[in-house]
């Protein structure tokens, strides 16, 4: 049981990558990076979690409480917001890619080949 | 590479990956069983130290105040990849919203029924006052500038969903978004200048840090809250607007 949250985010990282790897779609390319992305979340708020530990807000508990980590909180919280204006920079970048190309599928991109 | 052989090397070398990874995992301590330092030093002193009674944003806009600099410029940077990209190129012409009365005015957001535009138009003022809420609240409760703008960046995109895509480009016009973005984006540097000119370090909080748990408490932390707030609002505002734009208005001199 104490394992279970870096499986899972173990899991989300391989599983991830595989939809990066294997997706014949850009905008399925992105939203998979999104899903790595996630892993990254899980592996750092498990690391900061004291048990039985409560939220470090003291407006309305005693401040000696046993409280989480919150300085992992705030690498996530920021990460979280920067990771979707950085999916909308992919995905301007896919929607160039469809004007140019007239699809999505990124095998159909050949101009460097030729 | 071809995408057989992608998906060869990645069948070779991912259940490898996911190995590497549970046997790196396992050596962790186990899940709850903290064995930092920083936290619990901040837990204990910050209180007593900046009289905010909410740890996450006082290590966010005062504690670590530097790392939210970047990231903040980070978020900066990615609009403005999307704004240059999403650019209209040569060969496009974008319609003039201001005097076309063609098909332009017409965006209305199909197959949306009357129950979800009188909803969504009843959202619009409590999602502001919700994202404001949160914005000012940061230091106090669970909330700050990340969070609260982005509930305030959906207030307007519920007035697309009410279904008039211009009524929404009126409320909130891209020369608004452009300055509220850099207001934010600036506001929070020039107010680290501020910790500079008054009390000797960059970003250090110079303002009176009052009772904990009133509004007007933690010192610059609701300001430097405020501005984030605002550049988190414009960005994500912006860039919502640049795709609605491709998809709705940004049409080939072709075509018209």
């Amino acid at each position: 049981m104490s394992f279970a949250p870096f499986a899972v985010a173990a899991w989300l990282f391989v599983v991830g990558l595989w939809g990066v790897v294997s997706s014949a779609n850009l905008v399925r390319t992105v939203l998979c990076l999104t899903v790595v992305q996630s892993s990254t979340y899980l592996i750092l708020l498990g690391v900061g979690y004291r048990s039985a530990g409560r939220a470090p807000i003291v407006a309305d508990i005693p401040v000696v409480s046993r409280l989480v980590d919150p300085t992992v909180q705030v690498l996530v919280l920021t990460d979280i917001v920067i990771e979707a204006t950085v999916t909308a920079l992919l995905l301007a970048l896919v929607v160039q890619g469809h004007k140019r190309f007239g699809s999505v599928d990124p095998a159909d991109f050949t101009t460097l080949k030729d | 590479m071809s995408r057989p052989a992608r998906l060869a090397l990645f069948a070779l070398a991912g259940p490898g990956l996911l190995a590497v990874l549970l046997v790196g995992f396992a050596g962790l301590p186990a899940f709850g069983d903290y064995h930092g330092v920083y936290g619990l030093v901040v837990d204990g002193v910050e209180l007593g130290e900046r009289h905010a009674t909410d740890m996450v944003t006082a290590l966010n806009f005062d504690l670590r105040a530097f790392d939210t600099l970047g990231e903040e410029y980070l978020l900066f940077a990615s609009v403005v990849g999307v704004v240059v990209l999403l650019r209209a190129l040569r060969d496009e012409r974008e319609e003039d919203t201001e005097h076309d009365t063609g098909a332009s005015s017409q965006h209305v957001f199909e197959g949306a029924s009357d129950a979800l535009r009188a909803s969504s138009l009843v959202l619009v003022p409590m999602l502001i006052a919700l994202g404001v809420y949160l914005v000012i609240h940061g230091a106090l409760t669970p909330g700050g500038g990340f969070q609260g703008g982005v509930v305030l960046a959906a207030g307007p995109i519920a007035l697309l969903v009410a279904g008039r895509y211009l009524a929404m480009k009126r409320f909130a016009p891209q020369w608004a978004l452009e300055a509220l973005e850099a207001l934010g984006a600036g506001g929070y540097a020039l107010l680290g200048v501020g910790g500079l000119v008054f009390a000797g370090d960059y970003l250090k909080n110079f303002l009176p840090l009052g009772i904990p748990g009133h509004l007007l408490s933690a010192g610059l932390m609701p300001l430097n809250s405020i501005a984030v707030g605002l550049e988190v609002t414009g960005a994500f505002l912006l860039v919502w607007s640049e795709f609605l734009d491709q998809a709705l208005l940004v049409r080939r001199a072709a075509e018209s």
